[in-house]
């Protein structure tokens, strides 16, 4: 048995962290190969497996990087990768296309419902919370029907962007007779969800590394009553808790990613989302409590780490939206 | 056993409900409704309707101004008021500074500030915390140092809710350093337009500068502005604490809360039924109100004893501590049922700027908004550690 990583993703995963001390550079990120890395060979890459994309994500949440990674590379180029549409999907690995994936609908929460249909090769529908759409060079779009790709700039797409709570941007997407290409059914989406859903978790996990240190940091540094507040028993218990709560995060982002490809891989997704969903929100919510008035500020550290937490719970479905497929498939 | 209202206090809150529905602007409601910030016209613009009615002060005695209101009258009115989504009234000169005034105040002092705080010529803000005391309030460092017919006043406060659109400030200042923390600290009334004072905001996590620090630098304050005695501004800063805790739980901004969570989760789809049929979310949303009708029992158990002469004591540590976590739970429990909508950031400051509102219903902004801010219940007032360390103490006596 072995948890650990092979030399090749110990060594991108530290090219990766010093490339993003020097501040946020996709093209940079891009040319170390991070996106390659998190394709497999069939799909033009040189990794892909549940250990890349944990390398790569985790190191993204500590670093606290916005990067198109998620959108663009693991959901879009996966996707693109599974239609057989390489070159395209290359291009999306490699940084020159950026994709953006619409698959949900307002008001239809987390459950798929989709309205957004096909005639001849037009769409029209709407899309919801598309993160990445303003920047995207191609969607792909959830229809009735299947999946669909539609160029940017496309007559009858228009897009309203707004700011996101992990940092990026999304947009509401409307398509009124969008000239649109069908790649394939919606199951092409199943592998390259549950790599995004991995993905989304190993990012949180970073995240909450990282706030987990910030805060001790503070604890030991910040006094009152004459003591480092860290001093107090009851603070103390606190940050054990935390820390005990962190250490399961992690065996549940280790669970998915050694089964990604497992025939019981869905039921993984679910355990896994479900579980770092909880304990991500817990982690938000302690650490700025243990910061006191600081952690509540914009201009401290905390803020955006937080803040990705409860956009990780929110993405690709809740804390109890996977519970309850957790029952659904361990039923099944 | 007789739990329920007296028709007395029911024919109140007939009068107050009657009365928000008559006078509440639909404009500031809604605003409160979706958890937006309000302007500092449009909190004024409230507190002058009440006053005109004469129910801005109603923890003051009648004879200074006030409604003159027991304990139940008071929560009734908190409860209705949040129930119609209405302002809440600005603690600081109301629920803080009047009740030290009227207790511990000069006549002069009484006569000159109580009126002002009543009809709005004065924006009071509280200047305890700073940046080395918070929790360990007692050990704060912002000096008075006496000249003459005045104080010098140096050093830093921070957290001040509102403090940019105050003109007074109320600040514990330390006035000996020769003796036990507690015993050198005075309270001070500081105009805000001095020179030497500078206010710089600070922004929240969901985007809106509610606090500031407030810098003193060589500030004169006239002796006169001294509430009571020099060195026993700890005892009134106590006494205020003790005194002004009937609406420390909330209830009626958890009533509020769960209301709209209701509302909200009734038109939310999931799996092509309304969420609050939901099995999972309805046995969460069922074990929020569970705790709510117990707690504002408790609430209520606790006026009963304060209407009946005994003054609270630790007991209000237990109404701040499950008030706040009742809360936290409404606001957790609303930003879940948005769903999706929970990505978006939705500052007002962003907002504003890049002109790109966040999506769906406004719900949704005022749901994430609301979620993150109300982070501050559990760290000001006494954060719940605090508290926690009270109830051992003082109710169990570890
Ligand atoms: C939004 C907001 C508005 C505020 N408005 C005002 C205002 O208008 N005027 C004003 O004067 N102040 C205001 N405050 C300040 C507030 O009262 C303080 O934030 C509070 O007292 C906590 O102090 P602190 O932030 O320095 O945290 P600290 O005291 O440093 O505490 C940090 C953490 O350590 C814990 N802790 C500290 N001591 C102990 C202990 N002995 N045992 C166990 N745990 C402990 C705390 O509970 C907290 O979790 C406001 C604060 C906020 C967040």
């Amino acid at each position: 048995m072995d948890f650990g990583f092979t030399e090749e993703q110990t060594m991108l995963g530290e090219s990766l962290a010093r490339t993003l001390e020097r501040g946020p550079d996709s093209a940079a990120l891009f040319d170390l190969g991070t996106g390659a890395a998190l394709m497999t060979e069939e799909a033009g890459g040189f990794g892909g497996t549940g250990a890349d994309i944990l390398m790569v994500f985790r190191t993204l949440g500590r670093a606290g990087a916005v990067m198109p990674l998620l959108d663009s590379v693991v959901l879009g180029a996966g996707i693109l990768a599974a239609a057989g549409e390489a070159d395209l999907a290359e291009a999306a690995a490699s940084g020159e296309a950026r994709v953006a994936v619409a698959l949900d609908e307002p008001g239809q929460r987390y459950d798929g419902t989709v309205a957004t249909r096909a005639e001849g090769d037009r769409l029209t529908g709407e899309k919801s919370v598309v993160p990445g759409a303003e920047d995207a060079t191609h969607l792909i779009v959830r229809a009735t029907d299947g999946l669909w790709l539609v160029e940017a700039g496309a007559e009858g797409l228009a897009m309203r962007g707004y700011a996101l709570m992990d940092g990026g941007r999304a947009a509401e997407v409307t398509l009124k007779d969008t000239a649109a290409r069908r790649i394939g059914d919606v199951s092409l989406l199943e592998q390259p969800l549950a790599a995004a859903i991995l993905a989304v978790c190993a990012d949180a996990l970073g995240v909450m590394e990282k706030a987990v240190e910030l805060t001790t940091d503070y604890l030991k540094t910040r006094k009152q009553f004459g003591r480092p507040i860290g001093s107090f028993q009851a603070v103390q218990h606190r940050m054990a808790d935390l820390l005990t709560e962190v250490e399961q995060a992690r065996s549940a982002v280790w669970n998915l990613a050694g089964n990604l490809d497992a025939p019981d891989r869905d039921r993984h997704v679910a355990a896994t989302k479900s579980l770092v969903g909880r304990v991500a929100l817990y982690v938000a919510e302690e650490t700025i409590q243990l910061h006191g008035g600081i952690g509540m500020t914009e201009e401290y550290e905390l803020a955006p780490l937080a803040r990705r937490l409860l956009a990780a719970d929110a993405r690709f479905g809740d804390s109890d939206h996977h519970l309850e497929r957790f029952i659904a498939v361990s039923a099944a | 056993m007789d739990m329920s209202f007296s028709p007395e206090d029911q024919a109140f809150r007939a009068e107050v409900r009657q009365f928000l529905k008559d006078r509440l602007p639909a404009r500031l409601s809604e605003k409160v409704r979706l958890h937006q910030e309000l302007t500092k016209d449009e909190i004024e613009e409230w507190h002058a309707v009440l006053n005109e009615k004469g129910w801005l002060a109603g923890n003051w005695p009648v004879e200074f101004g006030g409604a003159g209101w027991t304990a139940i009258q008071r929560h009734i009115f908190e409860e209705e008021s949040a129930l119609a989504h209405a302002p809440r009234i600005l603690p600081f000169g109301i629920a803080m500074l009047g009740p030290v005034l009227q207790k511990f105040g000069s006549k002069e002092q009484q006569d000159h500030y109580l009126p002002r705080i009543l009809n709005g010529q004065d924006w009071w803000c509280q200047g305890y915390s700073e940046p080395g005391a918070g929790s360990d309030l007692a050990s704060l460092k912002t000096t008075a140092v006496r000249d003459g017919d005045h104080y010098i006043v140096n050093g830093q406060k921070t957290w001040t809710t509102l403090g940019q659109h105050a003109n007074w400030i109320f600040c514990l200042v330390r006035t000996d350093s020769t003796v036990k923390a507690q015993e050198g600290i005075s309270f001070l009334l500081i105009d805000m337009t001095t020179p030497g004072i500078t206010v710089r905001p600070i922004v929240l996590l969901e985007g809106t500068p509610e606090v500031n620090e407030v810098f003193f630098d060589d500030v004169r304050v006239p002796v006169e502005n001294l509430v009571g005695k020099e060195n026993k501004g700890w005892t009134y800063a106590k006494y205020l604490l003790t005194h002004e805790r009937t609406n420390i739980a909330g209830v009626g901004f958890a009533t509020a809360g769960l209301a709209a969570l209701k509302r909200i989760a009734r038109a939310q789809v999931a799996n092509g039924r309304p969420l609050i049929e939901n099995p999972l979310f309805a046995a969460r949303l069922a074990e929020v109100e569970i705790d709510l009708m117990a707690m504002s029992t408790t609430n209520l158990r606790m006026l009963a004893q304060a209407a009946a002469g005994q003054v609270p004591g630790a007991e209000s540590s237990m109404l701040k501590l499950k008030g706040t976590q009742i809360r936290q739970a409404i606001n957790d429990l609303t930003r879940r049922a948005v769903g999706p909508w929970a990505l978006a950031f939705p500052s007002e400051a962003l907002e504003g700027a890049n002109d790109d509102a966040p999506p769906g219903p406004a719900e949704a902004a005022g749901a994430t908004r609301a979620y993150l801010n109300n982070r501050k219940l559990s760290i000001y007032g006494g954060s719940n550690e605090i508290q926690r360390g009270i109830i051992a103490k003082s109710l169990l006596g570890l």
